[in-house]
């Protein structure tokens, strides 16, 4: 599948990162007909598959179901063809941030970004502080404000995050992985 | 006494304590003791391989490396989220030796040999269902369980090991019926719960949880059982707003499968935590609980 005289192929890409060559799916729609996100979006899984077969990479950055997968397997399960789509829409989301990380829509970058600090600062998930970052990035502000006194009440939410001993294993893989601060 | 290593992860030190609350004693009921990853972090969960493949695999091989150098063997890790980012981090490595080069040089452990298994709390209470089974004090006769298995528990199958049938499981049912209770039937046991779409597209969230309990409840299901913080916390605390939206009627509870099988054993609800639920769960409780009224 290399291509000796010319760029890399969004095809090529993908094979390259996880194996899989997208050109095998023959569009039976068994994804799509699987997935809990398919009715809340335009773009589905089987859509994604034949954009990214095509080497339509401006197609797969307006589909919205690649933002949208819950990477529940269901898909890469049921795939009669071994396409796997929940690994080819994983690699598809890396690529398309890699050039155009604002693809993603806001709470979603939020999220994540606020997660992966959190990770980075503490090395765990500090759930409150989770939520604050989630909140000060663009999450919906109000929703869900008036949960944290019933999290609170039940013991399930610290006010303090707990802190690793070794914290700067943690921070020597995001490092390496190309994971700087904001 | 049987040792087993731990791996608890975030969730389980916050919104969700009541599943390592009673997973931590039923285990210890069982006379098997735990032995957490020292120092362990975070596994990356659902962010970390948004960010790239290599993030997604080292962050989850920090914790198999450390366990590998302790001495563990086999690790549990009972939320769904961890284990699936701990095996498919395993699995990863295991089929690319490249990768697997890498990630020893990002964890600076060149000793590191990818040798633990990784096991979730139904192949661990599945491998140990005699033992469970002559450990049971309060049969859960009668009770109607419906087994809610949601995504990373049996699938993929490359990275579960196919310990279960991705698409038809059983083991949820057997653990169940072990301890006395009767699995229903029903169709949504599988369905994602929208797990990590929680903060970030909760109407999402509340489409698909009050699809799963109404279907749950149309099976005669009592109680509904996971194995997965982010499921729990999905189909309990959000059923408030499910009810709001009209999505759903009356209340469903919602316990962890350590939950009911420390009932079972006869461990008092509270030691369970059965009083950190949003739904109450007194329908059950009061049934079964061998020291009643300890809970509201």
């Amino acid at each position: 599948m290399s291509h000796p005289h010319g760029p890399e192929t969004l095809v090529d890409r993908v094979h390259r990162q996880t194996g899989i060559n997208i050109r095998r799916c023959y569009q039976c729609g068994k994804c799509s007909a699987g997935c809990p996100m398919a009715q809340e979006t335009t773009i589905r899984p089987h859509d994604v598959m034949r954009m990214a077969a095509q080497d339509d990479l401006e197609g797969v950055r307006q589909a919205d179901g690649l933002w949208y997968c819950l990477t529940c397997e269901t898909c890469s399960v049921r795939c009669p063809n071994q396409c796997d789509p929940a690994r080819v829409l994983d690699a598809l989301r890396e690529i398309v941030q890699e050039d155009h990380p604002e693809d993603a829509p806001r709470p979603l970058r939020a999220f994540h970004r606020s997660f992966l600090d959190q990770v980075r600062s503490h090395g765990r998930l500090f759930e409150m502080g989770l939520i604050m970052a989630f909140k000060t990035r663009g999450g919906p502000l109000f929703a869900d404000v008036t949960t944290a006194p019933g999290m609170l009440s039940r013991g399930k939410l610290h006010l303090a995050p707990t802190r690793i001993r070794h914290l700067e294993e943690v921070r020597r893989i995001f490092e390496a992985c190309g994971q700087r601060e904001d | 006494m049987a040792r087993i290593g731990y791996f608890p992860g975030c969730s389980l030190h916050g919104t969700s304590r009541e599943y390592d609350e009673s997973l931590r004693a039923l285990l210890a009921a069982m006379e098997t003791s735990v032995e957490e990853i020292d120092d362990w972090s975070c596994c990356g969960a659902s962010s970390a391989h948004q960010g790239g493949r290599l993030l997604g695999v080292a962050l989850p091989a920090r914790n198999l490396a450390r366990a590998e150098a302790q001495g563990l063997a086999e690790v549990l890790a009972p939320c769904a989220a961890c284990y699936s980012r701990l095996a498919a981090s395993r699995h990863e490595m295991d089929r690319d030796p490249d990768l697997a080069a890498k990630v020893r040089l990002v964890l600076a452990r060149e000793d590191f040999r990818n040798g633990v298994q990784v096991k979730n709390l139904l192949q661990v209470l599945r491998d140990r269902l005699t033992d469970l089974k002559a450990a049971v004090r309060v049969p859960l006769k009668d009770l109607k369980v419906a087994c809610y298995y949601g995504c990373l528990l049996v699938r993929p199958p490359e990275v579960t090991g196919g310990f279960d049938d991705p698409e038809a499981p059983s083991s949820m049912e057997e653990i169940c019926r072990a301890l006395g209770a009767t699995p229903v039937a029903w169709n949504r046991r599988l369905d994602c719960c929208g797990a990590s779409l929680s903060l970030a597209r909760s109407p999402s969230v509340i489409r698909l949880g009050s699809t799963i309990l109404q279907d749950a409840r149309k099976a005669g299901a009592e109680v509904v059982v996971t194995a997965c913080p982010m499921c729990h916390s999905n189909l309990d605390f959000r059923q408030q707003a499910m009810r709001h939206r009209g999505a759903l009627e009356g209340e469903m509870p919602v316990l962890f499968l350590s939950e009911l099988a420390g009932l079972a054993l006869g461990l008092p609800p509270k030691v369970l935590g059965l009083h950190r639920h949003f739904v109450p769960t007194g329908s059950v409780t009061s049934r079964f609980a061998a020291a009643a009224g300890e809970v509201g």
